[in-house]
């Protein structure tokens, strides 16, 4: 029980990352636009936010307070980036996918650059410490307590609220039929009066938001505070498309794509823990594939009955209607 | 009238060259190199306004100092860029060539290491070997959207972090190829290096000769075989293509195939060259790290609108910028500044040809607005003298 436990306790920060950059691709794809550089968003927000860290963290304020003030300072970072990417893609037409790479190798290059030249090193290090051994109260619930509220970071709470969130503005709200509608038939939208290019600048950004906070969440919960240019994210960023796709672009199927992510990157990562898997003697390696072979299967059987919005990646030109 | 014919062809010609696409592509590409180079000195100015003049002057002009180096390490990246640009002629986006690089490389350090061949022969088939790996590396994402409908994109992406860990493990698993002492692996034996082209001072070697050879080679298949007809009409448009009778997915195997193949042969080139000290060769360090010259491959194709003859001469220019962005150290910089420009001109090269032609229609508009000007000004000239005319009649 204390294995589970313990796999529950780590899945949760990966699984929240996970969670909010996939949603974050979503509202960028409902609205027509292929996010791809959600990767370079996700480092561009980790990095400001780890920075702000960085000046604040001996100031003696509560570290729950620096990381809620931290997330936000990620949210700006991330939005600020993505309208790079609603710019060339939305205004200037420009094809999305190339834009998205340049985005995408732009950050690692000058977060490189610039901590080599101020820090001396690949990225920010921090000393400060998010991690919530007990929350009072609800961690003594038998068995939730456990899982959901021992040993564990804020983030995974700030997650959960987000997903409510965001489900309801998906589902439930004007907008999020709009922005819907823009994705599947743009020139059906705007012949009723809606503002495709505006509904799109509001996704990509509303993807940037979550992307930033995604990105934030995963220096706290996977690199302890640190930012790093060399590895990045990881290919979170990538990952999370993969786990919007397996979704199917709907925020509920989203959330189970990133605990089943998360899930398989926690158990390649705690191999040593489990005796039964340690005794198969497989070199780590393997597991450490194994997110990336899962998202291959899945994809194969998932991508033929495909319900990816129609105008994803297509710019919207008045002129054709 | 002779004269006058002469004239009309001469503005037909100029007309066509300036509508000519391959020009307007140049012009834009030209303009992506200097938007990312100002952006780029912003950004130095930014980090250290003291010395950014200094720094931008090494960017602009070091490669120059260092041609050699210029082709040597030009040579994989045209390789990915023919690889990317290749692919990009079909529709589709190669973003995978890190992987196939990756693999490329792999297995022509498994074929330097393991075969025991003779001197002529050892190098040619290592790079071959190299070539056979990258393209069962491009196979599979051509295999995942020919039949899964899988997007290539993604595809390519996944299996760049497979091939990373597959090659890392395995190098270090093998104590021929591994020298854990120093983490990296061992210089390749002697006979499997390709042999250097002899200029004193710099190991530019025959893989340049190559790369620019099959750079042509591939000019010549897109534009004067069936199979290149094919591939670009299925680029421009795939469901008329597939009307037509061609066979869209047996295609889109083969040029995901021919990519990896460029790609891995890429790899192949970058390991099996010789490097600066007599004897020894290039070295690859399993620190699992995804290539760079895949991604780069991406702005060497974009810059040279995925034409192999234009690709040739943008790795050119894009490994010049490199060799100048080693020397920006010198003045307290990090080669990094070079990827930050990178960056930057294919972000602009994704929309310059539509800026070109709305700076190209606003000075056509201007012109036509000075043509309409002069127009006037003699149909006034014309109406006045008219006007005198009738006055005059009417006065006699």
């Amino acid at each position: 029980m204390s294995t589970l436990y313990y796999l529950i306790q780590n899945m949760l920060p990966v699984a929240i990352s996970l969670l909010l950059v996939a949603l974050g691709g979503m509202f960028s794809e409902v609205g027509g636009v292929i996010n791809i550089a959600l990767e370079g968003i996700m480092l561009f927000g980790a990095y400001f936010a780890t920075l702000f860290v960085y000046f604040v963290q001996d100031s003696g304020l509560n570290p729950q307070t620096i990381l809620i003030l931290g997330m936000l300072v990620a949210a700006v970072a991330g939005l600020i980036y993505s309208l790079l990417l609603s710019f060339a893609a939305v205004t200037m037409k420009a094809n999305q996918t190339i834009v998205g790479t340049s985005l995408n190798m732009l950050i690692p290059a000058a977060v490189l650059l610039f901590s080599k030249m101020f820090f001396m090193s690949d990225g920010i290090t921090t000393s400060i410490n998010f991690y919530i051994r007990k929350v009072p109260v609800l961690g003594d619930i038998p068995v939730i307590g456990p899982m959901f509220f021992q040993r564990t970071y804020l983030t995974v709470m700030i997650g959960f609220a987000l997903l409510i969130i965001s489900t309801v503005v998906f589902y439930k709200t004007k907008f999020g039929l709009r922005l819907r509608a823009c994705g599947e038939h743009p020139h059906a939208a705007d012949s009723v009066g809606i503002n495709v290019h505006k509904m799109r600048y509001l996704g990509t950004s509303i993807s940037g938001i979550l992307g930033g906070i995604g990105g934030f969440f995963y220096s706290v919960g996977i690199m302890d505070g640190n930012v790093n240019g060399h590895t990045g994210v990881a290919g979170f960023g990538f990952l999370a498309l993969a786990v919007m796709i397996f979704g199917q672009w709907r925020p509920g199927k989203i959330f189970l794509g990133a605990l089943f992510f998360a899930f398989l990157r926690t158990l390649a990562y705690s191999v040593s823990l489990i005796p039964f898997l340690a005794n198969l003697g497989i070199d780590q390696t393997y597991y450490r594939m194994m997110p990336y072979v899962a998202t291959m299967v899945v994809l194969a059987f998932t991508s033929k009955k495909s319900r990816a919005p129609k105008a994803e990646g297509i710019p919207y030109d008045k002129s054709l209607r | 009238m002779q004269d006058r014919n002469s004239d009309t062809n001469k503005s037909i010609n100029l007309n066509s060259i300036r509508k000519n696409i391959d020009f307007s592509s140049f012009t834009s590409a030209l303009m992506a190199i200097l938007l990312g180079l100002i952006f780029g000195f912003f950004v130095m100015l930014f980090a250290m306004p003291a010395n950014a003049l200094a720094g931008f002057r090494y960017i602009a002009l070091g490669g120059f100092s260092r041609l050699g180096d210029v082709f040597y390490f030009a040579t994989p990246i045209l390789m990915t860029g023919l690889s990317v640009g290749f692919a990009f002629k079909m529709g589709l986006f190669n973003i995978g060539a890190s992987g196939q690089y990756t693999m490329g490389m792999f297995f022509a350090l498994m074929a330097g290491f393991m075969l025991d061949l003779p001197n002529g022969l050892h190098w040619i088939v290592a790079v071959l070997a190299g070539m056979v790996g990258g393209l069962i590396w491009g196979f599979i994402p051509g295999f995942f959207k020919a039949l899964l409908n899988v997007n290539e994109v993604i595809t390519s992406i996944m299996f760049n972090y497979i091939g990373m860990y597959l090659v890392d493990m395995w190098v270090r698993g093998s104590s021929t190829m591994y020298n854990s002492t120093i983490t990296r692996t061992n210089y390749i034996p002697q006979s499997a290096q390709i042999p250097s082209l002899g200029f004193t001072g710099t190991n530019v070697n025959y893989g340049i000769v190559l790369a620019i050879l099959i750079g042509i080679l591939l000019y010549i298949i897109l534009q004067k075989t069936t199979f290149g007809y094919e591939l670009k009409a299925t680029g421009y448009n795939k469901h008329a293509a597939e009307y037509a009778g061609m066979r869209g997915k047996t295609n889109i195997i083969i040029t995901m195939m021919i990519a990896g193949a460029l790609s891995g042969l890429g790899g192949a080139f970058a390991i099996l060259a010789p490097s600066g000290i007599p004897g020894s060769s290039m070295t690859y360090e399993p620190v699992n790290i995804i290539a760079a010259n895949g991604f780069n491959g991406i702005a060497v194709a974009l810059l040279g609108n995925s034409h192999p003859i234009g690709i040739i001469f943008s790795a050119l220019f894009i490994s010049h910028l490199q060799r100048g962005g080693t020397l920006t150290t010198l003045v307290g910089y990090k080669p990094e500044i070079i990827d930050v420009v990178i960056a930057i001109i294919i972000y602009f090269s994704a929309f310059a040809m539509i800026m070109n032609a709305a700076i190209g229609r606003f000075i056509k508009k201007r012109i036509k607005k000075e043509h309409t000007d002069i127009i006037e000004d003699i149909k006034e000239e014309i109406d006045n003298i008219e006007a005198s005319n009738n006055n005059s009649k009417e006065a006699e």
